[in-house]
């Protein structure tokens, strides 16, 4: 599954997207977060706080409880600030 | 049938091309809106406005919020083109035309079209200072929340 990210959450990470291969306990949205906020410092610091962070299922706005159990791409980003 | 044109650009665009196009050759065209949103200056000075998207939903996403906003009044057609990447004090950021027989159906819909875009369009903008201050994310403001939650309470929400 691919993993992108945007805006001040991509600058935290470090990363725009990465490849990953996921337990498969993580079922969910708020699961991949854990289990992203478990690899370092960057992660945690780019998901500390939870409810300004928006998530996209295959390129679609996800909640927190969305399945991404047969996704190939999930987003996570700010809230947005367009037009 | 409703002509919906929706792009993500990184170019500036022409309003008075695009209107030209929209109207084509109708004549049962009563009133077109045309907004367009500006990058505006502030204090401290910007250098520029840096647009980030997400490539592929923000075209699906403004779609969805032009064929709601087709579903819910008359309208003849609607183009809505935002741009990304750097824009400077003055340039042009987004473009939202909206042709109807009448007036009322053209005005709503063209800021019904912006105030759902500004909240579900995958964009994000980060200020670039002239003085080579850090440059930061602009934070969503909570008028344009509760801009979308008065769409919401005059009709049981869309999507």
């Amino acid at each position: 599954m691919k993993a992108i990210y945007f805006a001040w959450i991509r600058e935290r990470i470090g990363l725009a997207e990465e490849e990953l291969h996921l337990p498969q306990e993580v079922k969910t949205v708020a699961e991949l977060v854990d289990w992203l906020v478990g690899r370092g410092e960057g992660y945690a610091l780019a998901f500390e706080n939870r409810q300004s962070i928006r998530a996209a299922v295959d390129k679609r706005h996800a909640s927190a409880h969305s399945s991404i159990v047969s996704a190939r791409e999930i987003a996570f980003f700010p809230p947005m600030t367009g037009g | 049938m409703v002509a919906l044109k929706v792009r993500v650009q990184l170019e500036d665009f022409n309003a008075q091309e695009e209107e030209k196009r929209l109207l084509s050759d109708r004549r049962d065209i009563g009133a077109i809106i045309s907004f367009i949103g500006l990058c505006r200056d502030e204090e401290p000075p910007l250098s520029a406005l840096e647009l980030e998207h997400y490539a592929g939903m923000a075209e699906t996403e403004i779609e969805a919020v032009a064929k709601e906003a087709s579903s819910r009044w008359p309208i003849f057609g609607a183009t809505i083109i935002h741009r990304y990447g750097m824009i400077k004090p003055g340039e042009q950021i987004v473009l939202t035309l909206v042709a109807a027989a009448h007036r009322e159906a053209a005005f709503a819909s063209a800021q019904f079209i912006m105030d759902y875009l500004k909240t579900k369009a995958p964009f994000w903008k980060k200020r670039h200072f002239l003085d080579g201050a850090a440059s930061d994310w602009i934070a969503p403001k909570i008028e344009d929340d509760l801009a979308l939650r008065r769409w919401q309470e005059s009709k049981s929400p869309g999507g």
